[in-house]
């Protein structure tokens, strides 16, 4: 990709979420486990969101980074600059082990894609600030 | 407590969707639309002391003084696509409190000369970092893509089967100058070969975003004395949301709907069940909302919505349920919000028997969702 191209689109991060996009550097995925209700929740907030709790007191947890492509889809019409010279490409959900859904994109022929098939994260390096979770098959 | 006929719907005034208003602004649109729902109530302006909005460019109370009219009751509204049904009900809480005696419900699209991302926006944050960085393309094309592959592969439903309500509202458009595909008849194959959008929904699956604004004027019930149309009552209302809405990612079963549990609320306020109703104005961002939102409304088991549509006439020809007789937002374009209140507009006017060319043949009840 020379300079003049389109320039790839980052995560806007903000305080909250610091601590995960750092994570995703040292090639960790994590995500908040509310320390008052012991469950994981994502995507990320200040305050637990689930059932019977309202909790602001967390903490960031290794995942497995294993789970299954929920759904997808095959974008034909980008809206990004950068990912319009990319079309085709698949842009999933994946429901982690702990049952959680996280999306990115997934690594395989867009022919293959199908719901249920079973991923694992890897890294992305963009550039020295930022590390893209992304998704890639594994055998069953 | 009950809204069971708490509240009557005396007008109507709704512009034709179209991608340029050339020369209008969008305070001027939203005036037009006002000016022909009181006309339409029989009413002066100085008779609406009653007001809720959702105008993008312009709060309620701003809209009160462009029309020069002093309600002593308004209110605003905030609920995406769902704002005009919406707006609905809350007009018909604030006549049956006896806050207000005729309150206009109005919901229009954007300022004239552009039109935005959609989509739901940037979602407390999460989205920009979440979605963002993997290209979901525009707007919500890509979670109703993500919706239809999920319900393919739970239900095995086929392309052809989910793109036949699309035809089938098209075929409604048909008997529909004010649609904005009015004119422009579209075959199984001519949805299946439009251009991919977002695997597997084409073009002609997804809204065609237009300039516009609806309004519908909700008095109280001894209006209908006065009202120079049939009456038409609200009967029930509900209201749903799904836990892990942001973006539909993570709601805990992506081909169910929050339809559900206020069309359950709906029905049960009403005395009425799905078996009762003529018609099923249904939000129709794309076709395989209208599947789902078909189901969970109660009008066909879950997973065989798609197969009703592929198999059964839905249009206003029908002798059993039809849906969006006036094309859906699919064929008669989505002016923003008011694309949401066209769903209401439309039910309305087939209940008062002014359905002209689709008048559906016998309307008692219908059914409406945002």
């Amino acid at each position: 990709m020379t300079e003049e191209g389109p320039k790839r689109p980052v995560p806007q991060a903000n305080a909250l979420t610091e601590p995960f996009w750092e994570a995703t550097k040292e090639e960790r995925l994590t995500v908040q486990r509310c320390t008052a209700c012991d469950r994981l929740f994502w995507y990320p907030r200040e305050f637990c969101p689930l059932p019977h709790c309202f909790s602001s007191d967390y903490e960031w947890v290794d995942v497995s980074g294993k789970g299954r492509l929920h759904t997808f889809t095959i974008i034909a019409q980008a809206a990004d600059p950068w990912f319009q010279e990319r079309v085709p490409y698949i842009f999933g959900v994946i429901q982690l082990d702990e049952g959680l859904r996280m999306m990115g994109n997934v690594d395989i022929p867009v022919e293959e894609a199908a719901c249920d098939i079973p991923v694992e994260v890897y890294f992305e390096k963009i550039d020295d600030d930022w590390t893209l979770p992304q998704w890639r098959p594994i055998a069953s | 407590m009950s809204l069971r006929g708490a509240a009557s719907i005396i007008g109507i005034g709704e512009l034709k969707p179209e991608r340029r208003k050339p020369g209008r602004t969008g305070p001027g649109l939203a005036q037009e639309a006002a000016r022909l729902c009181i006309e339409d109530s029989g009413l002066l302006k100085e008779q609406v002391d009653g007001l809720i909005t959702e105008i993008p460019f312009l709060n309620t109370c701003e809209f009160a003084e462009t029309l020069g009219i002093q309600p002593t009751w308004a209110h605003g509204v905030n609920m995406m696509g769902s704002s005009g049904p919406t707006s609905v009900a809350i007009a018909a809480m604030a006549v049956n409190a006896g806050l207000a005696n005729n309150v206009l419900c109005l919901v229009t699209s954007g300022e004239v000369g552009g039109f935005g991302g959609g989509g739901g926006g940037a979602i407390g944050g999460q989205f920009p970092q979440f979605a963002g960085p993997f290209g979901p393309g525009p707007g919500a094309n890509f979670w109703y893509a993500l919706v239809a592959n999920r319900y393919k592969h739970e239900f095995g439903l086929t392309d052809e089967e989910r793109v036949a309500i699309a035809v089938q509202q098209r075929e409604n458009a048909q008997a529909n100058p004010d649609a904005a595909f009015y004119g422009t008849p579209a075959t199984t194959d001519d949805v299946l070969n439009s251009r991919m959008v977002a695997n597997p929904l084409t073009l002609l699956e997804c809204v065609m975003p237009t300039l516009g604004a609806a309004a519908l004027m909700v008095s109280r019930p001894e209006a209908v004395e006065s009202s120079p149309h049939d009456p038409v009552f609200i009967l029930g209302v509900g209201h749903s949301m799904d836990r892990g809405v942001p973006g539909i990612t993570y709601v805990d079963r992506m081909t169910k709907s929050p339809v559900e549990l206020s069309a359950r609320a709906a029905y049960k306020m009403a005395g009425v069940g799905p078996q009762d109703m003529d018609m099923a104005s249904l939000y129709d961002c794309y076709t395989i909302t209208v599947i789902i939102e078909f189901e969970d409304a109660g009008f066909a088991p879950k997973g065989e919505g798609g197969t009703y549509f592929a198999n059964e006439d839905v249009t206003y020809k029908s002798d059993g349920i039809a849906v969006n007789t006036h094309g859906g937002q699919l064929s008669f374009g989505q002016p923003g919000t008011a694309g949401g209140m066209s769903h209401a507009t439309e039910a309305v006017r087939q209940l008062m028997g002014r359905g002209e060319a689709r008048q559906k043949e016998t309307v008692d009840y219908c059914f409406v969702n945002g």
